[in-house]
């Protein structure tokens, strides 16, 4: 993956985090700084680029027209796809998406369509025919870490930035009016993650943290603070009582992060 | 401080042994002042060591172990040995060629081809590299003749048997000569194939049966019905 | 195509299949059916039928990825085309991907990894039914397929899932129950440590629900893992049994 980490660097990282603190002065439970900027891609229906730290993740949101599934033939459809770009770590390659891109891609998925956040139903053209498909790519230019929390917050702000050309439907055709309309959405879904370093869990970790973890857990929280996704994560483990603590605290970040996307 | 098993009770990975001033010997570990088996097996102690006698497991190289190989490869300056074992060996040409060698002149098929079977010895072995093995030393070398079986190594001490009875019981019936690498391998070379056939069947037995007890008895009476058998029919 | 059935939960409080809200489905473990695998487990639970084939430790292909302080484990998580209703086709598919990504790490927690550096354990998990639940039940099966190859564990990992159906927290979705219920909550553990080492949800619990859900899904992992205790005993006591007898005659 990235550069190898110096086990002297490794042992000081976990022995801080022993004590509380954290080697970019940061508390357990502190976010980096986040910024957070909406349209910056004028060819896309929707955008947003989130520096979390040095991490940047850009999202583009296109809105076509396709075919339902067969299951849920009146609604629309949601894909989100990430490519972890080969310049953004000298541990990602070209080529097809791997097991990471893919695990990513299905995280931030399922916060997005577990809280329903998109109201598919109203993406119907045609009923059984024809619906309009929500294309949310996930492009990582940077990684320092934590992807999930970066992407799933870039995810949620392109959506939100997301406008659909007015039309009506004629003969089962789509014909565009004038004007535009947002998206619709009903909820607004924010991923936090934790690892657990040193016995400890801490918020939001960076790239060489990520290197020291023993596992990482992500969850996810809609507008009424409901749970609608986990995924832990990384070859070690989490205690129950420790998992538990972990929804905790980020049902509280979970907060903190969606006061970030209303302005 | 607790032992919390009794000696033969068959344990899986994890489960707790004792907890407190204790050893963790084979096929166990030490977390917390507790000693966890990581093998399924049997449990077995001397007062302080707790050891498992594990069901199955694969042979790791040991510095010194006497070994039986089969050639899978003949490189430029050697061959690669397979000593059933996560880890291929190395046999150096410079090893078992007496005189001077040279790598560009020297075809070593001649020497040893792939398929070939040696008795080797570990000269060389840590973390970082795979072992290598040496045949310079009397009673190892090339195998020209027998039958190769397979057993799990930690039933190796089972098929020796105490003070070697079991082991010496099988050739004598068999009348078979009978090398037991430490890997696991074991090299039979009888007047007949009957005869390494029989003990061939032997070992696999004490190797399915040997957490049981009464084996070396059992063992012995199928040896003896089957020579009986033989020489019925030799007498028909 | 399936009808949505009209209640999942009847007025007597029993499920579809007849079972009450936290009780298992019938799960059968079988170890060492696969003679040239090194170790393997095949596992049925409720219709889930899953064949587990483990190799190694061995020398790591291609020789780069090999790493120097301790093993590679590689895990391939695979549907038959025909374990489900709908043909299945065999090319993995993106979630075949990231179930093979959570189980091996739900597995190598329990691994020695560091034992054997610069080799390679391959787990090879084939769906030949699904019915709901199958990343638990490839869990429970692959743990049983390290320890009857040998790998040292430092515990055997067991997994299974709780969920909310019909405002009822449940244990052990099955498959109608997942697609239409509003809540899976898959759980795997290290029993003897008490280490939860695969979580994942999806759907909607408060956090209330989510901790019921997990301590469900925890009883019914110490349940399932008896069974997986008792898979590995009965290697030795046939054998034991077949001399018994002999010694008889």
């Amino acid at each position: 993956m990235a550069a190898v980490i110096t086990k002297v660097k490794q042992k000081q990282i976990a022995q801080l985090i022993d004590n509380g603190k954290r080697l970019d002065g940061r508390e357990l439970t502190e976010y980096r700084e986040i910024k957070i900027e909406q349209g910056i891609i004028e060819k896309a229906e929707g955008s947003a680029r989130v520096l979390l730290g040095k991490t940047e993740v850009v999202v583009g949101v296109k809105i076509e027209t396709g075919e339902p599934f067969s299951d849920t033939p009146n609604e629309g459809v949601l894909t989100v796809n990430v490519e972890l770009v080969p310049l953004a770590s000298p541990g990602f390659e070209p080529g097809p998406p791997d097991e990471s891109s893919i695990e990513l891609a299905r995280i931030v998925d399922r916060g997005i369509r577990e809280s329903k956040a998109i109201d598919t139903g109203k993406l119907c053209v045609v009923p059984g025919k024809k619906v309009f498909v929500v294309f949310v790519d996930v492009y990582v230019l940077n990684h320092d870490g934590n992807l999930i929390d970066a992407s799933a917050l870039a995810a949620m702000a392109a959506l939100l930035n997301a406008k659909m050309g007015k039309y009506e439907v004629e003969d089962g055709e789509v014909k565009m009016k004038s004007g535009y309309e947002p998206l619709p959405l009903r909820k607004h879904p924010i991923t936090v993650t934790c690892a657990k370093i040193s016995d400890k869990l801490v918020v939001d970790p960076w790239l060489e943290e990520e290197q020291v973890m023993d596992a990482r857990i992500s969850i996810a929280f809609d507008d009424d603070e409901n749970i609608c996704a986990i995924q832990k994560g990384g070859s070690g483990y989490f205690e129950p009582k420790q998992v538990f603590e972990a929804a905790r605290v980020a049902k509280e970040k979970s907060r903190e992060l969606r006061k970030k996307l209303n302005w | 401080m607790p032992i919390f098993l009794e000696r033969r009770q068959l344990v899986t990975p994890g489960d707790l042994i004792a907890e407190g001033d204790y050893i963790a010997g084979e096929n166990t570990y030490m977390e917390n002042n507790k000693i966890y088996a990581s093998r399924v097996g049997i449990v077995e102690y001397e007062t302080k060591k707790m050891d498992v006698v594990a069901l199955k497991s694969f042979y790791v190289p040991r510095m010194e172990d006497i070994v039986i190989g089969t050639i899978t490869e003949v490189g430029f300056s050697g061959w690669t040995v397979d000593i059933n074992s996560p880890y291929p060996a190395l046999l150096r040409a410079s090893d078992v060629l007496s005189r001077p060698f040279r790598p560009q002149k020297d075809d070593l098929s001649p020497v040893l081809d792939v398929g070939d079977l040696v008795v080797a010895k570990i000269v060389s072995y840590d973390r970082t590299h795979d072992p290598q093995l040496t045949v310079a030393e009397p009673g190892l070398g090339k195998i020209t003749r027998g039958q190769i079986l397979k057993v799990t190594p930690t039933k190796i001490p089972r098929v020796i048997g105490r003070k070697g009875s079991m082991i010496s019981t099988i050739k004598q019936e068999t009348g078979c000569n009978i090398i037991l690498g430490v890997n696991g391998v074991v090299l039979i070379t009888g007047k007949t194939l009957e005869d390494e056939q029989l003990a061939m069947m032997a070992i696999l037995k004490i190797e399915e049966e040997s957490h049981t007890s009464g084996l070396t008895d059992r063992i012995t009476k199928m040896l003896k019905e089957a020579k009986t058998g033989k020489e019925e029919k030799k007498n028909e | 195509m399936n009808d949505k059935p009209e209640k999942l939960i009847d007025k007597k409080g029993l499920r579809l299949d007849g079972r009450k809200l936290d009780e298992l489905r019938p799960v059968k473990l079988q170890v060492g059916v696969i003679s040239n695998a090194d170790g393997s487990a095949y596992i049925e639970h409720g219709k889930n039928k899953i064949l587990v084939g483990v190799y190694g430790p061995r020398e790591v292909h291609p020789k780069h990825l090999a790493l120097p302080d301790r093993a590679v484990v590689k895990c391939r998580y695979h549907m038959a085309p025909f374990s489900v209703q709908e043909r299945k086709s065999p090319a993995p598919s993106r979630r075949e991907i990231e179930l093979s990504k959570v189980i091996r790490e739900s597995l190598e927690p329990a691994i020695f990894m560091e034992y054997y550096p610069r080799t390679m354990i391959d787990i090879f998990i084939e769906v030949l039914q699904a019915d709901g639940g199958t990343r638990c039940a490839s869990i429970t099966a692959a743990a049983l397929a390290l320890a009857d190859s040998g790998i040292p564990m430092r515990d055997l990992v067991v997994a299974c899932a709780a969920g909310k159906v019909e405002d009822k927290i449940v244990l052990d979705l099955m498959d109608t129950e997942d697609k239409v219920g509003s809540a899976d909550v898959p759980v795997a553990l290290m029993p003897n440590l008490n280490a939860v080492t695969l979580l994942q949800m999806d759907g909607t619990l408060s956090t209330d629900e989510f901790e019921s859900a997990v301590n469900l899904a925890l009883e019914g992992c110490k349940q399932i893992y008896a069974l997986q205790k008792e898979a590995l005993r009965i290697k030795y006591v046939n054998v034991k049994e077949e001399n018994k007898e002999e010694a008889e005659e």
